[in-house]
């Protein structure tokens, strides 16, 4: 099926992204059940599961192209966005490769990849369609692209994507692309370990959470992918909700009324998968994040019903770590006049093929 | 480059000594294999005389090779079946499954030198170092402790490779460890695979050198992987006795008896296979339960954990 892409989609500003019905109908809901807490929610990133955003190793939607020029944006009013510390060359091409290789399979009428030969030294032509651009370079010869070799093709994917050298039994966050993330900061991140980078996320480190999921990753093998969903929420369709922005969108957050709910706060969840690389054996994590309004969410009845129980039982310190407190109120009292209380399947499945009309007015 | 398994063809056999032998595999359907790292291994499921064997070896093909992988097999005169049988009935043609390349002994990228101390078979990881360091320009030197009619043997995978040193058993000749590992420098990496002995007494002389433990690595070859002994599982709910093969997980075992088991990372860490455990003595290998919970008795892990007598009773 071809994409129709949607270029002229904004995420700042005048905000003109959206989705379509088919966007919304495959977005990746993150909620099986009427409460959340943290767990290793881990599995292997197969190519199926309950939304087709599972279908591909790396899914490219409608909002392609323009997340692209977002991202582009963010990256030349702030180029530390992108870092890659000394020791990561060869993961950077482990990531090119997986890349290239994955989208030009997967998608076929949008990307090509022609190689002379699979070793460093040989030719490659990488043609990327949507974005109109045709390439030819050496693999594993940084002077023959315009940017280093992760950069070069991180610009060219949605979501964001780090990179984590494993060393001494842990990970440490070598390298980053980071343009649409949930209000953290590469620039501080970069060469932390694994505990130290989880340090601020409440609650979960008192269970073990991230002691079995550290051991876990060490053991991540070649071919057999894992992903997680993770959520938050943001106020308006805005992919730069980082530390060195937040003056441009975290006022936002004071805007939200009970009548402008629908439209302004955005459900966001991140499909993070976690693939070992293979000559450098670190191990990329790229995080692609989906964003949807409570309007879209509520045209699916199920979704806006259980959004609504997850958040008025979301334990307090989830609230304010996620950055919810100011605006939550007015979001719950919007979801509470469209749940009835009916018991809803265990499962995010939509459990409709077709949309209730738009419900805000 | 999603995948579990692999076929192989055995496109080359060639003794290169009395007891070593190359084996160059290629993919059997003729197209790419996934590149790998310096230092991975594959396993081979190889046919034994009553059950077949998996076994584990270094590529010492140069990392990233998707032409064909290289390995070299020493024959164990105890051999259980897996060397014995590659050298003696393993044919040029014959097809094999494998696994994706596994690597438990990846040099350390931030290392500012690399010393690498072999022994015998133990280059073959190292081969593939030389190879990665080649072309990242990482600095480094190898030692290699073998018989001195077995120092020519490695030529071909050597040929210009710089910083490799061979040590025999003759006067003049022996490596003299605690004189190499004396003074670390700053920001050296030791790696040492080769016997149990020879690595014990690598590690211990570079500990009494004073080299922090973060800067020693050796090769344990396949101690984080499934299997063990055999044994056996009643299922009580469902009422089905299965066997647990030496080289299946017991959940595995319980898939394959087509009783529904709950499982989500097949790795130990994520809990949701944890199984009630009525009778017998679990072997925990997971990373989830709590020192209390598996001291109870009364949960078990089935995608990593095994049985530590015969037989165990779960409520499935």
């Amino acid at each position: 099926m071809s994409i129709a892409f949607k270029p002229e989609e904004t995420f700042r500003g005048d905000y003109r992204y959206r989705n379509s019905d088919a966007a919304i109908l495959r977005f990746p809901f993150p909620f099986p059940e009427d409460r959340y807490m943290y767990s290793v929610n881990i599995e292997p990133h197969t190519r199926s599961g309950p939304s087709d955003v599972y279908l591909h190793a790396f899914d490219v939607d409608e909002h392609y192209i323009a997340e692209c020029r977002d991202k582009a944006i963010t990256l030349e009013r702030d180029p530390g966005r992108c870092q890659v510390l000394p020791h990561m060359m060869m993961a950077q091409w482990d990531t090119l490769e997986l890349l290239m290789e994955s989208l030009s399979a997967d998608y076929p009428a949008l990307f090509s990849l022609t190689k002379e030969g699979d070793d460093f030294g040989s030719l490659w032509t990488w043609i990327n369609r949507p974005l109109g651009i045709e390439q030819r370079f050496v693999f594993g010869d940084a002077e023959t692209l315009p940017c280093e070799p992760f950069e070069y093709i991180t610009r060219q994917a949605q979501g964001d994507f780090a990179i984590c050298d494993q060393r001494d039994d842990n990970l440490y966050m070598d390298a980053g692309m980071v343009t649409s993330q949930a209000d953290w900061s590469l620039e501080f991140d970069v060469g932390m370990s694994f505990m130290e980078w989880h340090g601020p996320v409440p609650l979960a480190h008192q269970t073990g959470v991230f002691e079995r999921a550290l051991k876990y990753l060490l053991m991540l093998r070649l071919g057999q992918p894992v992903r997680r969903l993770n959520w938050t929420m943001s106020i308006n369709p805005r992919l730069d909700t980082s530390p060195e922005s937040y003056p441009e969108w975290g006022p936002d957050r004071a805007s939200v009324t009970p009548a402008n709910a629908g439209e302004k706060v955005h459900l966001r969840v991140e499909l993070q998968t976690l693939w070992r690389l293979p000559r450098s054996n670190a191990i990329l994590f790229p995080i692609r994040c989906y964003l949807a309004s409570l309007d879209d969410l509520a045209r699916v009845p199920k979704w806006g019903k259980r959004l609504h129980r997850v958040l008025s039982t979301l334990p307090p310190q989830l609230v304010e770590y996620k950055g919810l407190t100011r605006y939550l109120p007015a979001a719950l009292e919007w979801l509470a006049q469209r749940d009835d209380g009916a018991e809803l399947p265990v499962g995010t499945a939509a459990g409709v093929t077709r949309l209730n009309a738009p419900v805000s007015g | 480059m999603i995948g579990q398994t692999l076929r192989l063809k055995v496109a080359a056999l060639t003794d290169i000594a009395p007891s070593l032998r190359h084996v160059r595999l290629v993919a059997a359907d003729g197209g790419k294999l996934p590149p790998a790292a310096a230092g991975a291994h594959i396993q081979l499921v190889l046919a034994g005389p009553g059950r077949s064997f998996r076994n584990a070896y270094s590529l010492v093909s140069r990392p990233g090779a998707r032409d064909a992988w290289d390995i070299i097999v020493r024959r164990v005169p105890t051999s259980r079946g897996g060397s014995a049988y590659i050298h003696e009935a393993l044919q040029a043609g014959d097809t094999l499954e494998a696994s994706w390349p596994g690597n438990l002994f990846a040099p350390v990228r931030t290392a500012r030198r690399h010393l690498m101390i072999a022994g015998g078979i133990g280059i073959t990881p190292f081969l593939s170092y030389l190879a990665d360091f080649a072309m990242s320009g990482g600095e480094h030197a190898l030692h290699v402790c073998c018989r001195e009619e077995e120092k020519d043997v490695f030529a071909p995978w050597l040929a210009g490779r710089s910083g490799v040193a061979f040590h025999w058993d003759a006067d003049g000749h022996r490596l003299d460890s605690p004189a190499l590992l004396a003074a670390p420098p700053a920001g050296t990496h030791l790696y040492v695979c080769g016997q149990a002995a020879m690595n014990d007494e690598g590690i211990a002389a570079a500990a009494a050198a004073g080299w922090p433990a973060s800067h020693v690595h050796c090769e344990h070859f396949g101690a984080a992987l499934v299997g063990g002994a055999a044994f056996r599982a009643f299922l009580a709910k469902s009422g089905i006795e299965v066997q647990v093969g030496e080289d299946e997980s017991l959940l595995d075992a319980i898939e394959r008896a087509g009783v529904a088991a709950p499982c989500l990372c097949r790795g130990g860490a994520c809990g949701v296979c944890a199984a009630p455990l009525l009778e017998g003595e679990a072997e925990h290998r997971d990373h989830f339960l709590s020192p209390a919970e598996r001291n109870a008795g009364r949960l078990i892990m089935p995608c990593v954990s095994r049985a530590k007598g015969g037989r165990l009773v779960l409520d499935l």
